[in-house]
This record gives C-alpha cells, sequence and structure tokens, in this order.
C-alpha cells in the first residue's frame, strides 16, 4: 500500500460523503423529492441489515448469526431500549458458537 | 442545549457507548489486518482518520493482503463508500448550518450517524443523535485501529458475537420506521433487493440498489383525516 493510494482513497471517500450534503445544501426540495429522500434510511438500512445477517463478502451464509439478530428483533418488538437489543443480539450469537 | 441533560438523548448516549466497544474491537481487527496486510502503522491510522468507512477500509487492505492490485482494492473500496453520498442526501434537509458544519457533518456521514438520526422522533434530537453517534463511533474506530497497528494482535470480534451486534444495532434503529407504512415498504424492497442481487454482483452494489425503496415516496400520500376532523396533507 502506499500513501498515495490512503489519500486518494480517503479524497474519493469524502467526495461521496460530502456530494450530498453541499448538493443539496440549504436549498428547499420539490416535495417529491423530499419523500422519496426522507425513505432513504429506512431503505439501505434493512438493506445493510439483511447484508450483515445473511452474507460474508458475495456469499449466502446462515449461521449463528441469524438467532443473533432474530433475539434482538424480538427484543426490539418488546420494546426492549436500544442498548439491550444489541447486546441480545451479541450474547445469543456468542452463545450458539460457544455451544456449536 | 446540552444534549447528555436531555432525557430523551440518553438511550442515544447508551447505545452509542455499546456500539462504539462493537466498532472498537472491529477497529482493533482492522489495525492488525492493515498492518499484516504491508501497510505502516501511520498509513493504517491514517485510513481510519481519513477514509473513516470500516467497509471500505476492510475491503482494501484484503485485496492488499491477497495481493491484488491497487486499482482492484480502490475499485472495491469506492463501490462501499457510494453509499454514504445517498446517505448525505438524506441527512442534507437536517444538516443545515454553515459550510464548515456542514463540510465537518460530511466525515461523519456514516451507516451508524445516519440510522441513528432517522430513529429519532423529532428535528432537534435527529441532528443530536447524529453528532453523538459520529464522533463518538470516530473516537473509538481510530483508538481502536492505532490498538490494533501498535500491538498487532486481535480478538476474534466473533468469540463475542459482535458481527451480530452491529446487524442488530441497525435492527433497533430501523424499528420505529417500520411504524410508518411507507417506511416499511421501502425498508421491504431495499431489503429484497439487496438478498437478491448479493450473489450476483461486486459487495457494495446490493446496498447501492436498495436506494430504488425509494421511489414509494414518488406517489403523493393520500390526504390523512385525523381524529379531530382537520385535514392535513
Amino acid at each position: 500500500m502506499t500513501w498515495t493510494f490512503v489519500f486518494v482513497l480517503a479524497a474519493t471517500a469524502y467526495g461521496f460523503k460530502v456530494l450530498g450534503l453541499v448538493l443539496v445544501g440549504d436549498r428547499q426540495l420539490p416535495p417529491i423529492l423530499d419523500r422519496c429522500l426522507a425513505l432513504i434510511p429506512a431503505a439501505l438500512i434493512a438493506a445493510i441489515v439483511v447484508k450483515d445477517t445473511l452474507s460474508i463478502g458475495q456469499h449466502l451464509q446462515l449461521d449463528a448469526r441469524v438467532a443473533g439478530v432474530a433475539a434482538a428483533a424480538v427484543a426490539a418488538w418488546r420494546k426492549a431500549p436500544l442498548i439491550a437489543i444489541i447486546v441480545i443480539g451479541a450474547a445469543v450469537t456468542a452463545a450458539l458458537r460457544a455451544a456449536t | 442545549m446540552k444534549p447528555w441533560r436531555d432525557e430523551r438523548l440518553r438511550p442515544v448516549f447508551a447505545a452509542c457507548v455499546t456500539l462504539g466497544f462493537a466498532v472498537g474491537v472491529f477497529a482493533v481487527s482492522f489495525g492488525v489486518t492493515s498492518v499484516s496486510a504491508g501497510a505502516s502503522v501511520g498509513q493504517t491510522c491514517a485510513m481510519s482518520l481519513l477514509v473513516f468507512t470500516g467497509a471500505s477500509q476492510f475491503s482494501a487492505v484484503s485485496v492488499f493482503g491477497a495481493g491484488g492490485s491497487a486499482a482492484s482494492a480502490f475499485g472495491g473500496a469506492a463501490l462501499l463508500a457510494a453509499r454514504n453520498g445517498v446517505y448525505g442526501l438524506a441527512m442534507a434537509p437536517h444538516l443545515r448550518g454553515s459550510l464548515g458544519r456542514r463540510l465537518v457533518a460530511a466525515q461523519l456521514t456514516i451507516d451508524e450517524s445516519t440510522a441513528m438520526a432517522a430513529a429519532q422522533d423529532d428535528e432537534s434530537h435527529r441532528v443530536a443523535a447524529f453528532w453523538i453517534t459520529g464522533l463518538s463511533i470516530y473516537l473509538f474506530w481510530n483508538v481502536g485501529t492505532l490498538i490494533g497497528a501498535v500491538l498487532g494482535s486481535a480478538i476474534d470480534p466473533k468469540v463475542f458475537g459482535l458481527d451480530a451486534a452491529l446487524p442488530a444495532a441497525f435492527l433497533a434503529m430501523l424499528w420505529p420506521l417500520l411504524r410508518e407504512r411507507r417506511s416499511a415498504l421501502a425498508a421491504a424492497i431495499g431489503a429484497t433487493v439487496c438478498l437478491v442481487l448479493i450473489p450476483f454482483v461486486p459487495v457494495g452494489i446490493p446496498i447501492l440498489c436498495a436506494a430504488l425503496g425509494i421511489l414509494v415516496g414518488v406517489p403523493r400520500p393520500p390526504l390523512v383525516v385525523p381524529a379531530d376532523g382537520q385535514v392535513s396533507p
């Protein structure tokens, strides 16, 4: 790895991050765009949950994570606090791995 | 306003510390992986300070570690970083203020900060949650990286189930959004698109394509008639 690589990747990553914030800036957006942009977190976070639970790289893989995240889902449904949901997800996964 | 005095932000602080621990352990493992892939301690820390996008960083060092070219390491890392641009679009209406403030906010625009902001009910909490989460993850990520890069030995995050702590956290932040019908539909579409694409396209693209779910917002919402009989759009 070279320093050039580090700086080019840093500039690219920052470029992406700043793009949306500066592109929209203080502008008032048309209602249709406002409605769509408001749905970005729901669409992307749901995708991240699926990816982090069911895959490794390009492979779909079912393992102890599924049980952990399922337990976390039950905790979320029972209105457990955020911190408890995170701990339950990790603990169930770790316990299942230790047991098998 | 002092955010730590605000009762309703306590869960955010508590979650940030827990999440920060998980992220910190991953950062230690990033530090170790990066140094063993041939990067110097300085380069490894510079990545976490400047790139600050975990998925991209892991992807880049694993390509170098496997003997891949700089071009292929860059391609994969850039694809994974692209989703932060989409988060920027979503956060822009909430992060008003001076250009300087927005330029700092940009560096903190990642999965965790966007998700934690979206999970809050009102506007001031949204902004506070974004900054609290972004800054605490930045701290944990960089301290963890330094420890891993210098000590060179990591605990395996899998032993503590920390690889499931992250999706559990994201699920918890997603949960309040699912109460709203359109968000729930957007989430279902995003999750399905991502799942279907994972085996067929390079890592990073499925998450970007999940953004198709936002098209749920195109049709005008039906007029809502609340209990008091007053019609509002």
